[in-house]
């Protein structure tokens, strides 16, 4: 909260001259990751993995994230990839939803009802993304990209990003299709370019200081359709694994460091 | 309409189709999209428009550009008088950026969220740069029914000047109404506007 308001009180104290305000936006940026809460995201995440839940009373530490039941190193960072017990290419949160019915038999309905939370609750998806993101710290992205399904998967993802559609005719690319763009004070990475999707990528998920919320990829895919205003898109569905596919294959080789602490 | 098909048709070999074509993409955003709030499933088809500027890479064919703009163009009903409203409601319009989003109220007046891609007036800091900036705008232009003219239909509707551009069809999407788009126009060409001092 302190954090917020100093940076209120940064953007108040015009005019600076635009090369000092994101000189100051910088030194914020470096000073909320060093008091970031993203760690008790992870204990909590943690815990939530371990607890029996559901009809059947079992945890999810058997759930198979793509590196064998219960491997959790380095499975974020070859997220999304091809499933061959569910016939798909899927994200850490679709997987996650697929052992929830699976390993735990509980109903999709039961289970995709809050995957979004608020600051006073965060949802028990972001709690486990964030755990399960922390244990591919330093490891290479490096998203499926061989199956069949896979290369459908970002084909699909890169069309859908250059896709102009909705009641302001947007596509992905009208904010993220050129570089140094900005909306507000906010600087655009070009998603579709490797050497601006790595750094982004490597930090999602991740905390977001402004509203004190931890925040997925999914919520992100979800908040820039809203501004584009389109209609909503379904939780885990395969547009939103194909587009998350597509920016993650485009990020490949960036060593994992989230999860990050965003303005 | 019946020379936009023509138009599309005739050029179909000239436009660079993507791996997955936008009629798939569409297929898909209609199976996993579902409607919430105002924002319905209608916004997923795309128009003419649309699609020729998805296709095309935002570079459409020069002959069919110009007949699209042509259409979009007929789109913009001008309203009589001068166009230049009131600049101080112009710029709360040009400061907001709610609006037609699945959270915002249906029916409540939408906002033209300006600031986020053009500097405006210079007081404020906080500047996209998405679009071209508009500081000194009428300043440098003068604000004759012409220049009123062109900005009005700007605002109401950018395709109709430059086919694939990004900036919304703020009148034609129903973003904003006709009075908002005048005070929007005084904001841009009043000498008493900051974005002119």
């Amino acid at each position: 909260m302190r954090v917020a308001v100093l940076l209120g009180a940064v953007l108040i104290c015009a005019p600076l001259a635009a090369q000092d305000a994101r000189k100051e936006i910088q030194k914020y940026q470096q000073m909320i990751a060093e008091g970031s809460p993203v760690e008790l995201f992870e204990l909590e995440g943690e815990a939530l993995w371990k607890k029996p839940q559901g009809p059947k009373g079992v945890s999810l530490e058997k759930c198979d994230l793509g590196q064998g039941p219960g491997v959790l190193k380095a499975a974020y960072a070859r997220l999304p990839r091809y499933f061959k017990d569910a016939d798909r290419v899927m994200d850490l949160e679709t997987r996650l939803l697929h052992c929830m019915t699976t390993l735990q038999g509980r109903s999709r309905e039961e289970a995709t009802k809050r995957v979004f939370g608020n600051e006073n609750q965060p949802s028990e998806m972001e709690y486990l993304s964030a755990y399960i993101a922390s244990q591919s710290r330093g490891v290479k992205l490096a998203a499926g990209h061989s199956h069949p399904k896979e290369k459908e998967a970002y084909a699909l993802g890169k069309a859908l990003f250059f896709h102009r559609a909705g009641a302001w005719d947007m596509s992905c690319a009208s904010c993220h299709g050129e570089e140094n763009k900005r909306i507000r004070m906010q600087e655009l990475p070009v998603m579709s370019k490797p050497q601006f999707a790595r750094p982004i990528m490597a930090t999602w998920p991740a905390y977001r200081v402004s509203n004190s919320q931890f925040k997925t990829m999914q919520w992100r895919i979800n908040d820039c359709y809203r501004q584009m205003r389109y209609p909503e898109p379904n939780f885990a569905s395969d547009a939103t694994i194909a587009l998350n596919t597509f920016l993650t294959v485009t990020a490949a080789g960036e060593p994992y460091r989230g999860p990050g602490t965003k303005r | 309409m019946t020379r936009l098909l023509a138009g599309i048709v005739l050029c179909w070999p000239l436009l660079a189709i993507p791996q997955a074509n936008t009629v798939d993409v569409q297929k898909v955003l209609q199976r996993d999209f579902h409607a919430r709030g105002q924002a319905t499933m209608d916004r997923v088809v795309q128009d003419g428009l649309q699609r020729v500027c998805t296709e095309s890479n935002d570079r459409p064919p020069a002959e069919l550009a110009k007949q699209l703009e042509a259409d979009q163009m007929k789109t913009i009903a001008f309203p009589e008088g001068s166009l230049i409203g009131d600049w101080k409601r112009g710029e709360r319009i040009a400061q907001g950026g709610r609006g037609l989003t699945w959270n915002d109220k249906p029916g409540a007046p939408a906002d033209g969220s300006c600031y986020n891609c053009h500097q405006l007036s210079p007081q404020e800091m906080s500047h996209g740069t998405l679009g071209p900036t508009l500081l000194k705008f009428g300043w440098m232009r003068g604000n004759g029914p012409e220049m009123q003219r062109y900005v009005y239909g700007k605002i109401y509707n950018a395709k109709a000047y430059n086919l694939c551009s990004h900036m919304p069809r703020l009148g034609y999407s129903g973003t904003l109404t006709p009075e908002q788009i005048k005070d929007l126009v005084g904001l841009l060409l009043d000498p008493a506007s900051p974005v002119n001092k």
